[in-house]
């Protein structure tokens, strides 16, 4: 980046179950604490990027509730890839120089969803007559067609639950905070063959939001001491590929998204810490390994047999629990994600720390398509 | 001669029914790059971007090879489970998605190669606000 970008206060509330707050309260409580964190307060915002994927103008709704200064407010629509979008737009906007201050919220408020999420109206609904259409189902057909390619079994993906379900137990702020070993994982209602239940992220209530800062003010406000340089915000949507979107692809826009993430840093794979990637289903982070460039082709499968991906090996993946653990709140996840490498990249993650984790790079991917990725340091 | 307002009406843009009310599939293919697609209507070509007069009708074949699958065990309300999801590539192009049936639910009947072939029937009973019946595709293992 031309000139360098720090996230300086950051945080996500506790996901879960909210059906008596609305989304302002949500997104208030969690803007408020980015805020409180960064030792600013509303006045000091010049613009704000928000997003929410079920509830329109989210950004106006939360400064209703924390301050309503007048400034520019730009709310975003970008599936599971809203909230890192917001960021990706601060960095821009910071970037062209137009600001040097700017809060991100990603809110999403989802109980009574339900795991299948809602039925599209049409002449006559096409659920069972055009396949499927829920999201374990997509997701399971994109990873029955990884597992043809590479050999992954229902347990392999399986697999992924159990690691991620044993992280979370060390994450007060996850949702789901149990062990499931893996004969629970595979025994557990079937949703979709190969995913069963504990392979699904769960619908939650959610919020998310960060301050971004260009490097000068961070300087002029002493805050160098907690910020988190942005390395790399890169973004891409889906290429054209022969069967998308009849096949939802998230494979083209997470390597696209991630080539460009590592030219812009200079940064390798091998340098990466820790990653928090988009665990919407058990069987994707299998794929996602290799989109990331965490190994090479047809080599994710090995990754979670051979433990490089828990907590202690090679490159631990979502050592928060993951959107399986956490819970996925479309809107609010991205900036979750982040959330979770700013923790670890200040030391402050306790039993789940990466020792010594220096470089932490996030991931979401939005179906239709929509992919992010960012590369954190400590500053 | 009788009328055709009897006929049941495609589920989906990509079924179109002949003259005498015989179902198939209608596709369209760039002229420009070769890319196929399950639709009639597009606007240009979604991977090197030809403008329509370039896009030519094709019916496409009406057999293909099994792609990727699910087993659908939990469904929306009212929705009959399970069924099995499924994505086939038809010989020569396009990708189309659908639901296969006449087969059982074990794993071994989604593995990705299986030969299949369209069908076309009554859209699972299925009827619009006027109680007009609707006409689906489906997959179909073809036995060997
Ligand atoms: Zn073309």
């Amino acid at each position: 980046m031309s000139q360098d970008i720090y996230i300086v206060g950051i945080n996500m509330i506790d996901f879960g179950r909210y059906p008596y707050r609305t989304p302002a309260q949500l997104g208030a409580e969690a803007a408020l604490a980015a805020l409180d964190e960064a030792d600013v307060t509303i006045k000091d915002m010049q613009a704000v990027f928000s997003g929410s994927n079920y509830t329109t103008m989210i950004g106006q709704k939360v400064l209703q509730q924390i301050g309503q200064t007048g400034v520019q407010i730009i709310n975003l629509v970008n599936a599971c890839s809203t909230g890192a979008s917001a960021v990706r737009m601060a960095c821009s906007a910071i970037t062209a120089g137009e600001f040097d201050t700017v809060l991100c919220v990603g809110v999403e408020q989802m109980t009574g969803l339900g795991m299948l999420g809602g039925a599209v109206p049409g002449a006559i609904p096409t659920e069972g007559l055009l396949g499927s259409a829920t999201m374990p189902a997509v997701f399971g057909e994109s990873g029955m067609e990884y597992a043809a390619r590479t050999g992954a079994t229902q347990a392999d993906f399986a697999q992924v639950s159990v690691k991620n379900h044993h992280n979370a137990t060390m994450n007060p702020k996850a949702f789901l905070r149990k062990e499931t070993p893996l004969e629970m994982v595979l025994e557990s209602e079937t949703i979709a063959y190969p995913l069963t239940k504990f392979m699904c992220s769960i619908n939650v209530d959610g919020a998310a939001a960060a301050v971004v800062m260009s490097e000068e003010k961070v300087k002029q406000r002493g805050l160098m001491g907690q910020a988190i340089r942005i390395r790399a915000s890169a973004m891409a949507s889906a290429p054209w590929q022969e069967r998308d979107p009849i096949m939802h692809d998230v494979n083209g826009p997470t390597q696209l998204a991630a080539d460009k993430a590592y030219a812009m840093s200079g940064i390798d794979p091998k340098d990466l810490d820790l990653v928090e990637l988009h665990d919407c289903f058990a069987t994707v982070e299998l794929q996602h390994y290799e989109n990331l460039r965490l190994c090479g082709d047809g080599e994710g499968v090995k990754m979670i047999r051979d433990g490089s991906t828990e907590i202690g090996g090679k490159i631990p993946v979502n050592v928060s629990g993951g959107l399986l653990s956490k819970g996925h709140p479309i809107a609010a996840t991205g900036i979750a994600n982040m959330f979770e490498i700013a923790v670890q990249l200040r030391g402050q993650a306790g039993e789940r720390q990466i020792p010594g984790a220096k470089i932490g790079m996030t991931h979401v991917v939005g179906l239709g398509t929509s992919a992010a990725v960012h590369i954190f340091e400590k500053a | 001669m009788t009328t055709d307002t009897s006929l049941p009406i495609p589920a989906f843009s990509f079924i179109k029914l002949d003259k005498s009310g015989k179902p198939g599939l209608v596709a369209q293919r760039c002229t420009a790059c070769g890319a196929a697609y399950a639709d009639s209507e597009r606007v240009a070509c979604g991977k090197c971007g030809a403008r329509a007069d370039k896009l030519e009708t094709f019916t496409p074949s009406l057999e293909g090879t099994l792609h990727s699958a699910v087993i659908v065990k939990r469904g929306f309300p009212g929705v009959d489970v399970p069924f099995i999801s499924a994505v086939v590539d038809l010989d020569g192009g396009p990708t189309v998605k659908g639901t296969l049936r006449n087969t059982g639910f074990e794993p071994e009947n989604i593995a990705q190669g299986i030969r299949v072939k369209v069908c076309f029937d009554d859209a699972l009973g299925r009827k619009d606000k006027q109680g007009n019946s609707f006409i689906a595709h489906y997959f179909e293992p073809i036995s060997a």
